[in-house]
């Protein structure tokens, strides 16, 4: 699995272009509870998180992996790109799902929807989340271990055979994964606006 | 002028820079809330940018989530048994000392579940942003507020500007006409509601609750409808303020006083939305229709009124529900025995859902085998109900009832149930695992939670009515 890491809340490097065989998790509405099970967010770190990552469904009562489950398929190992259910990522807020998604190895999630809370936190971290067109995304589902391309720059979905399929990213977060750069760095950048702004409201 | 929504209205209140094609707004935060889970890794990201907190006095910390409700562990007898938990509290302790932000500490009487205190301190008024580490922020739209979830990087970029960048979202208004019947309760009006609209239902969009049937209920089951509101996806949900939102406030510690509380008043008055405006989508419901509401799934969308069947559908996903939850399509859920019952949570654990729970278990029993938790929403409430006996009730019941916190809605703090187990919950999420590996929840109000306990089964609280 590649070594893409988010480290200290910023993109460490842009990116621009992931190119992958995909792994397809064909279940809906795959909530942050089942991507990082509740009782490995007693840590006070975002690191190592990728042994927790779908823990429940991974391994059974006595830790062993599940062999029927997806992510534990020798052809699983190496894919960077995640192709899920629609309404990915619902559920609690916890960043670590994002977090255990990316130390994992996953760069991408791919679904016809992503829920909102997951999708911003994905942003944050230079984890791609990709809203797919229904065709598209069915398409993906019924082709696991496709090698697809997601072109960050330029908003393109591309699968073989020469399938292109265009993928809305809001500018600024397109902007912020190219080029590496963090929200933060954008926001604190702001703080005379914003400290002019809360004088005015005071006054 | 145009005609603007609640939710414009605040928008644009907060609007440090508005939205352009190319950046977000700048959105200002007026109260953040913060707890020991999701706060840690924010402040390692302020050390290691070499950032402080820019406005501590808009934060206020609590220990809620991995926080122990066992009494001796809370007030000494025995220490925290989770070492990580241990650890996360005092991460929040050192943390909040060094950066200057209040916590509400360990064996604080003010302390409690994030979303329960900051009401209850009358911290949480019409017109705020409010935003904490925890998707259930949603439930202080209640008061007229836009209040969200955000994960644990934006917690530290509002701690660094007391900002956030956002695209605005969409608005839904969901019109909830009729009242609800005699033996239901706001959460089986939400559970209904979830169940129409879906899990996604909301996604993208703030949803504004309106109608006869929201201006009927108090502001503790305001909290519990808009609570929800992350269950059907939502980015929000939001009541516009009214005489039950000010009655609420009025006299709370945090509320304004005096000279302060006439002008907050007139510009609260101010908030609704205004006559004409004008929502990207309506939904229609009707309470009148709503019926003591159970899950039978594995989402807060799978619910039916309790007295019915569970349905049958098709897909992997559905399948995969059923098996986890160990029921079949078609099956009638009123007398399955259940083990375990839980009242609490953010959704369910204020006062009046404590009465609600002890009326009906005043002079029963819990039945045999059955294992019931009350854990009161805050210090606070559990006071104000030892103070009207409810907890005499509760444990000549043979419940237990134990100090404030998250406890068996989100598990990581010891009270969890044991696997394929069958819990009824007055909590939000029936995702699997959530009560703990293996553990089956079935959601529902706190009235049918005390009927099922009384009675070892699932069971229509309306078989109690006086």
């Amino acid at each position: 699995m590649s070594g893409h890491r988010a480290e200290g809340g910023r993109a460490a490097e842009g990116v621009r272009v992931i190119r992958s065989r995909t792994v397809v998790l064909p279940v809906a509405d795959v909530d942050t509870d089942q991507i990082v099970p509740a009782r490995f967010l007693t840590t006070t770190s975002r690191e190592g998180l990728g042994r927790a990552l779908f823990a429940d469904w991974r391994y059974d009562a006595m830790g062993r992996p599940r062999a029927d489950f997806v992510l534990n398929r020798p052809e699983a190992a190496d894919c960077g790109i995640l192709v899920a259910g629609p309404n990915f990522g619902c559920g609690s807020s916890r960043e670590h799902a994002a977090w255990a998604l990316l130390d994992a190895g996953f760069r991408a999630v791919v679904s016809s929807s992503i829920a909102d809370i997951f999708f911003t936190n994905a942003l944050k971290n230079g984890l791609v989340p990709v809203r797919a067109d229904a065709e598209t995304h069915a398409w993906l589902l019924s082709h696991p271990g496709a090698v697809a391309e997601v072109d960050v720059a330029r908003g393109m979905l591309r699968l073989p055979g020469g399938r292109e399929a265009p993928f809305a990213l809001d500018p600024f977060a397109r902007h912020c994964l190219v080029q590496g750069l963090d929200e933060l760095g954008y926001l604190l950048s702001r703080l005379p606006d914003i400290q002019a702004w809360e004088n005015t409201r005071r006054a | 002028m145009t005609a603007l929504t609640l939710f414009e209205k605040i928008w644009r209140a907060h609007e440090v820079l508005p939205e352009t094609a190319e950046a977000p707004a700048v959105l200002y935060v007026d109260l953040h809330l913060t707890h020991e889970v999701t706060s840690p890794q924010a402040f390692t990201l302020l050390a290691a940018r070499g950032l402080r907190v820019h406005r501590p006095e808009r934060t206020l910390a609590t220990l809620d989530h991995a926080t122990p409700t066992e009494s001796q562990q809370v007030f000494g007898g025995v220490p925290i048994r989770m070492e990580s938990a241990a650890r996360q509290i005092a991460a929040l302790e050192e943390n909040c000392a060094a950066a200057g932000i209040e916590l509400f500490g360990l064996r604080d009487a003010r302390r409690g579940i994030v979303h329960v205190i900051g009401p209850e301190q009358g911290l949480t008024q019409p017109g705020m942003t409010i935003v904490c580490g925890d998707s259930h922020t949603s439930t202080h739209g209640a008061f007229g507020t836009l209040a969200f979830g955000i994960g644990s990087t934006e917690v530290a970029h509002v701690f660094a500007t007391q900002c956030l960048l956002q695209r605005k979202p969409r608005t839904l208004a969901v019109d909830i006409q009729g009242r609800l019947p005699a033996g239901t309760s706001a959460k089986d009006l939400v559970l209904a509601l979830i169940g129409r609209i879906g899990v996604a239902g909301g996604a993208g969009q703030v949803i504004e609750y309106r109608g006869p049937a929201i201006r009927a209920l108090s502001m503790e089951e305001r909290m519990t409808v808009c609570n929800m509101s992350i269950e059907a996806g939502a980015r929000a949900g939001m009541i516009a303020p009214d005489q039950t939102t000010f009655e609420y406030l009025r006299g709370r510690p945090r509320a304004p006083q005096g000279d302060a509380w006439g002008r907050a008043l007139e510009r609260w008055r101010r908030l609704p939305g205004d006559e004409g405006c004008t929502f990207d989508r309506v939904v229609e419901f009707d309470a009148a229709a709503v019926e003591p509401m159970i899950s039978y799934g594995t989402n807060p969308g799978m619910v039916v009124p309790i007295t019915g069947q569970v349905p049958a559908a098709e897909g992997e996903s559905f399948r995969k529900a059923l098996h986890y939850m160990g029921f079949e399509p078609g099956e009638t859920l009123a007398g399955r025995p259940i083990d375990l019952v839980f009242v609490g949570s953010c959704t369910n654990a204020r006062l009046s859902d404590l009465r609600q729970a002890a009326s009906l278990l005043r002079g029963r029993k819990v039945a045999r085998g059955v294992r019931m938790l009350i854990v009161p929403g805050s210090q606070q409430v559990k006071q104000a109900a030892e103070a009207e006996g409810l907890h005499t009730v509760f444990i000549e019941a043979g419940a237990e009832w134990r100090e404030s916190g998250c406890s068996m809605c989100v598990g990581i703090n010891g009270d969890i149930a044991a696997p394929g187990r069958y819990v009824v919950s007055t909590s939000n999420r029936n995702f699997e695992g959530r009560q703990g590996q293996g553990a089956r929840t079935l959601l529902a109000s706190p009235a049918t939670a005390a009927a099922c306990a009384v009675t070892g089964r699932i069971c229509d609280p309306r078989e109690f009515a006086a």
